[in-house]
């Protein structure tokens, strides 16, 4: 059994529906990219797993709960956590307010410490900015913190919206480098991205989306490789 | 969040860029200083000791309004709703601890014992919960069915509320104003030649108090925080595990506890109440909140004290029956020339 199993879940927007029988899995250990063009349905399968949407229809387990009909702040608890799309840190609070919104729904709070210095290493511009506000550092800064705040929940499954959308080339090898890095250390990743090429190069698997459903999936190099996705999403 | 708060922040901000910005600040500026050159040759006049006495009845009726400006203040940082209900919560405050007084032996005229002070410590409780209940009932069944609605939706609703809490008030005690017992000793101390009343000192004490807590609270405690953070992104908030109905709920009732409490201390210091009070104290506690910022606590804070100021000034330095006008003047004026009111917004939002 996977870590993540999520079976054949639709989800309406309204009368619209943006995901058909979605079924993927996550499991220990693993980076799972998911790809796919604008509107395909990629935050929106986040949104569902985190609970902000409800499928209509299949089931999502998360470490052997079903947690399809549960809200947002209880799958937190269950060890869920997104850094979602366009970052959304609450912007009038300090990055180091940020970071420690992230431990709110931890019962286990000893070693915070230790945490705020691992981001802290993960990350050392946020270090220099511990006591500026949020909404005040730069789009890089800011998909740094969203990705330690994230962290700071000590989440068993981290998810990451669109972390590499607006940043500077630099700055997007650094985000990928640190997702690579904390994957070593043994956290699952769901990384859902547009930057399909450097998606799948750190991936071990990863799903293809379009208009809702999956249409492809296997391992990042397979997918690397296939003539449709390079057609599609890598430009080639 | 919602396109017409984000609308009306881009036209805010937009307002406040630039050179126009700072022709409007300095206009503002330039009406403020003539009202105080003004109001100076006229407390010049009068002398010292009429103005010290004037300033103890304004710091501690600003007071009382920097408290109902809280609620609205704290409700729309959390929901963008303007709670119109707000206003009459704490007019149901003063009836009801108007009404509680001699249940607990307080009467008009009676000696004020160290067991007086019980009693009312007593009654400033019981009506300060019974006005929270109140508020997270409305909450519970007006706004939340509401909460995914369109913006006018639960603004109309609260209207509403309020016109219905007004006819239950005019139900309970009638259409004229209400005797509110006078249980205080009347007892006080002269300073420059003014007499600073035990009334004046409590009024200003507690709302001091409650506004030092309340700061404290919204800083440092786990609810604090939680508000702070549904207030500036709800998504957000839920992905940190945040329980945003729970949230929501107890920004109402902290609210509705400050409202209770200054109830109680408007029937206390000025002994009368009256059905449609909360309309008339939450218009102008609501033009304290613009006028701070509204959403921002400490501008409600600072706004209620200064409008409430202005109020008295105005009552004890010029003509009563303009107060009103000069209240909602203060009202346009800052709309115009300061939309993100005294403390607005200053960070961008994204």
């Amino acid at each position: 059994m996977a870590l993540l199993e999520i079976s054949k879940i639709d989800v309406f927007y309204g009368r619209v529906q943006a995901l058909r029988a979605v079924t993927l899995s996550v499991d220990a250990g693993e980076i799972v990219a998911l790809i796919g063009s604008n509107g395909a349905g990629k935050t929106t399968t986040l949104r569902t797993i985190s609970g902000l949407m409800h499928p209509t229809g299949g089931k999502i387990v998360f470490d052997g709960r079903e947690l399809q009909q549960t809200k947002a702040h209880e799958i937190v608890k269950t060890g869920i956590c997104q850094s979602p799309e366009g970052r959304r840190l609450f912007p009038r609070m300090t990055v180091f307010d940020n970071l420690m919104m992230g431990t709110y729904a931890r019962k286990e709070l000893s070693g915070l410490q230790d945490d705020i210095a691992n981001v802290y290493e993960l990350f050392p511009r946020l270090k220099e900015r511990t006591k500026q506000l949020a909404g005040t550092l730069s789009g890089g800064e800011q998909q740094m913190l969203a990705i330690g705040r994230a962290l700071m929940a000590h989440p068993k499954l981290l998810m990451l919206d669109e972390p590499s959308l607006g940043l500077a080339p630099i700055l997007v090898e650094t985000i990928f480098r640190v997702c690579t890095d904390i994957n070593a250390k043994g956290m699952p990743i769901l990384l859902v991205e547009q930057n399909a090429s450097k998606a799948l190069e750190i991936a071990h698997r990863a799903y293809v989306l379009e208009t809702g459903s999956i249409v492809q999936t296997g391992t990042g190099k397979e997918l690397l490789s296939s003539p449709d996705v390079q057609r599609a999403y890598l430009g080639m | 969040m919602g396109t017409i708060g984000e609308a009306v922040r881009r036209r805010r901000s937009g307002l406040r860029a630039g050179v126009a910005g700072r022709i409007l600040d300095f206009a503002l500026i330039a009406i403020i200083a003539a009202f105080l050159i003004l109001l100076g040759t006229k407390v010049v006049a009068q002398g010292g000791s009429f103005f010290v006495q004037i300033l103890t009845f304004a710091v501690a009726n600003g007071g009382i309004y920097a408290l109902i400006a809280l609620g609205y203040t704290m409700v729309y940082g959390i929901i963008e709703l303007i709670n119109f209900a707000h206003g009459d919560v704490f007019a149901f405050g003063a009836f009801l601890s108007g009404s509680l007084l001699p249940i607990f032996g307080l009467r008009e005229g009676g000696a004020f014992t160290p067991v007086s002070a019980v009693a009312l410590l007593a009654v400033f409780a019981l009506t300060m919960l019974a006005c929270a209940f109140l508020n997270i009932s409305i909450e519970r069944i007006a706004y939340r069915p509401l909460r995914h609605a369109p913006r006018l939706a639960p603004l109309i609703t609260a209207v509403g509320v309020s016109f219905f809490l007004e006819g239950a008030l005019f139900l309970w005690k009638g259409p004229s104003n209400v005797h509110y017992p006078n249980i205080l000793p009347n007892a006080g101390f002269e300073l420059f030649g003014a007499t600073i009343g035990v009334k004046d000192l409590l009024v200003i004490g507690i709302s001091l108090i409650l506004m030092f807590a309340l700061g404290l609270f919204v800083q440092r405690s786990r609810l604090g925080k939680a508000m702070r953070a549904t207030a500036q992104d709800r998504d957000a908030a839920l992905l940190m595990g945040i329980d945003i109905d729970r949230t929501i709920a107890a920004t109402f009732f902290i609210g509705a506890i400050l409202a209770g409490a200054g109830g109680t201390m408007y029937g206390l210091y000025y002994n009368t109440s009256v059905f449609d009070l909360g309309f008339s104290a939450g218009l102008v506690a609501f033009t304290a909140a613009v006028f701070g910022g509204i959403g921002n606590i400490y501008g409600a804070a600072i706004g209620g004290m200064v409008i409430g100021m202005i109020r008295t000034f105005w009552d004890g330095y010029f003509d009563s029956a303009w107060t009103d006008v000069m209240i909602f003047t203060i009202l346009i004026l800052v709309l115009i020339f300061r939309p993100t009111g005294l403390l607005g917004m200053r960070v961008p939002e994204k």
